[in-house]
């Protein structure tokens, strides 16, 4: 089914990005990319709600200022994060006063803004879109999960929501930055899982399935990427997608990495490791980013996946309905 | 693949509950939680006017409040990770569960946030609490009247 597949033929470039995560994050062996880290998780705010919109600001201003532009010189604001109805990126579009798209597609949203901007781009509608996606552990334990002080034994398969906010500047192909050349819609997935503390197994057959769709689409094979990562399927999810990925007959032994996985080193208090919308966004911003304006990446495969339930689905014993989405950029 | 096939390959992947261990250090930590308020009982008996049977009062609210200061220092969460249902049973989980969910919408305001959701995680334990204690107690009420135990 080759429907959902996207071409960039003028090849939008990524020329910036902004990465701020929280006190938590300074441990992440990431943490020496990321632009600004917090010694307090509401970045001294009242509210953590208020701390999550001022982590997404941040980065966007950090973001724009390494394209020496300011927010009047953006075209589109595309943001999203966990919270209900998305109030941290929409305060932060109020401040910023751009025009803007709020996306929803769960932890999928890193990469759904990324679409979006390219597509934009690509429209010639767009000089310069901010995209991204932001998650903040208290705010996101609340609404998902149980108060933050509450002791509840987590298991193995848990994850851990990230505190962090990655933003990128999107602008028309610019050389010597990451150019978006390709992207996958992914299709909603869900294989009867029931679990919202195991959601790597849940997202897991989304992220093989926009695999497979991407791979067979743009006529592309495995060993054409220097690396494919997923978002935030963490230690279960990556194995599970690894197996699914392998028993469609590919390996996954060379150039498979999984951001949730990577995100807080191999810490077990994490349990199964890490998740969130800032998971992926802050990985590709930061390590996959850097490594391509280096050179030691020249294409890689971004794959980031949503489990797009909400407390309310599950406690009505509902499946967990998930997406994975796709991108693909070079470096010239 | 179909959900069967998936949720059986789940299974496997998945890593298990460690039910041995789990169990075991719940019995640790609820053994200790209720070794420091046997501590407390007798403390009581001790060095108050208190018998064994009313000492149970304050003891009580002693241990919810070494629970709450523990919860407000973000310690009890530590414990509840090791220790399971061994932190969550006794009075001290109650504590953690009232206490933690005050802190968490404290944001909202006093009434809106502390007051109405303060009992949303111990609130169908009180339920459930208080209408087992009634079916329990009418039970033995009727058994009591019919000679078969007495009070």
């Amino acid at each position: 089914m080759k429907k959902g597949l996207l071409t960039f033929a003028s090849r939008p470039s990524i020329a910036a990005t902004g990465v701020t995560a929280g006190p938590l994050e300074q441990q992440s062996p990431f943490a020496p990319l990321f632009d600004k880290v917090y010694d307090d998780e509401r970045s001294g705010l009242l509210t953590n709600e208020k701390g999550h919109a001022k982590l997404v600001e941040d980065a966007c201003m950090i973001a724009l200022s390494k394209v020496d532009s300011k927010p009047g010189d953006v075209d589109f604001l595309l943001l999203g994060d966990l919270v209900n109805q998305m109030t941290p990126s929409n305060f932060t579009a109020a401040n910023l006063e751009i025009p803007y798209l709020g996306l929803f597609a769960a932890c999928a949203t890193s990469v759904s803004s990324l679409i979006m901007a390219a597509l934009l781009t690509e429209a010639g509608m767009s000089q310069c879109t901010l995209a991204g996606a932001s998650s903040q552990h208290n705010s996101i334990e609340r609404q998902f999960r149980y108060p933050v002080e509450y002791g509840s034994q987590k298991p193995d398969t848990a994850q851990w929501t990230v505190t962090a906010a990655g933003v990128a500047a999107v602008t028309p192909n610019k050389a010597g930055n990451p150019a978006i050349t390709k992207a996958t819609i992914g299709r909603v997935v869900d294989l009867g899982m029931t679990e919202p503390l195991n959601m790597g197994a849940a997202m897991a057959p989304a992220a093989a399935d926009t695999l497979q769709r991407h791979l067979d689409g743009h006529g592309t094979k495995i060993t054409d990427y220097d690396v494919i990562m997923t978002g935030d399927l963490a230690k279960t999810g990556f194995e599970l997608y690894k197996t699914l990925v392998e028993k469609a007959g590919m390996d996954t032994t060379t150039n498979f990495r999984d951001a949730g996985v990577e995100f807080y080193g191999n810490d077990s208090n994490f349990q199964a490791g890490a998740s969130g919308a800032g998971c992926s966004s802050t990985v590709y911003f930061t390590d996959i980013y850097s490594k391509m304006m280096e050179g030691e990446y020249k294409r890689v495969l971004l794959i980031a996946t949503g489990a797009l339930l909400s407390p309310l689905s599950y406690q009505q014993k509902e499946t967990i309905p998930c997406i994975a989405h796709a991108i693909e950029l070079t470096m010239k | 693949m179909d959900e069967k096939k998936y949720a059986t390959l789940e299974k496997k992947i998945s890593p298990k509950p460690q039910i041995a261990r789990n169990m075991f250090t719940a019995f640790v930590t609820g053994g200790t939680i209720c070794l420091i308020g046997q501590g407390i009982s007798l403390f009581y008996t001790t060095f108050f006017d208190f018998t064994e049977r009313t000492s149970s009062n304050p003891t009580v609210a002693t241990m919810i409040f070494i629970a709450m200061l523990l919860t407000g220092f973000g310690q009890y969460k530590k414990i509840a990770q090791f220790g399971g249902a061994g932190a969550a049973v006794p009075i001290t989980g109650f504590s953690n569960a009232v206490v933690s969910a005050a802190i968490e919408h404290k944001s909202e305001g006093y009434v809106l946030g502390v007051g109405g959701n303060m009992f949303k995680l111990a609130g169908s334990v009180i339920l459930f609490g208080v209408f087992s204690a009634f079916l329990v107690a009418l039970v033995k009420t009727i058994l009591v009247k019919f000679g078969v135990v007495s009070w």
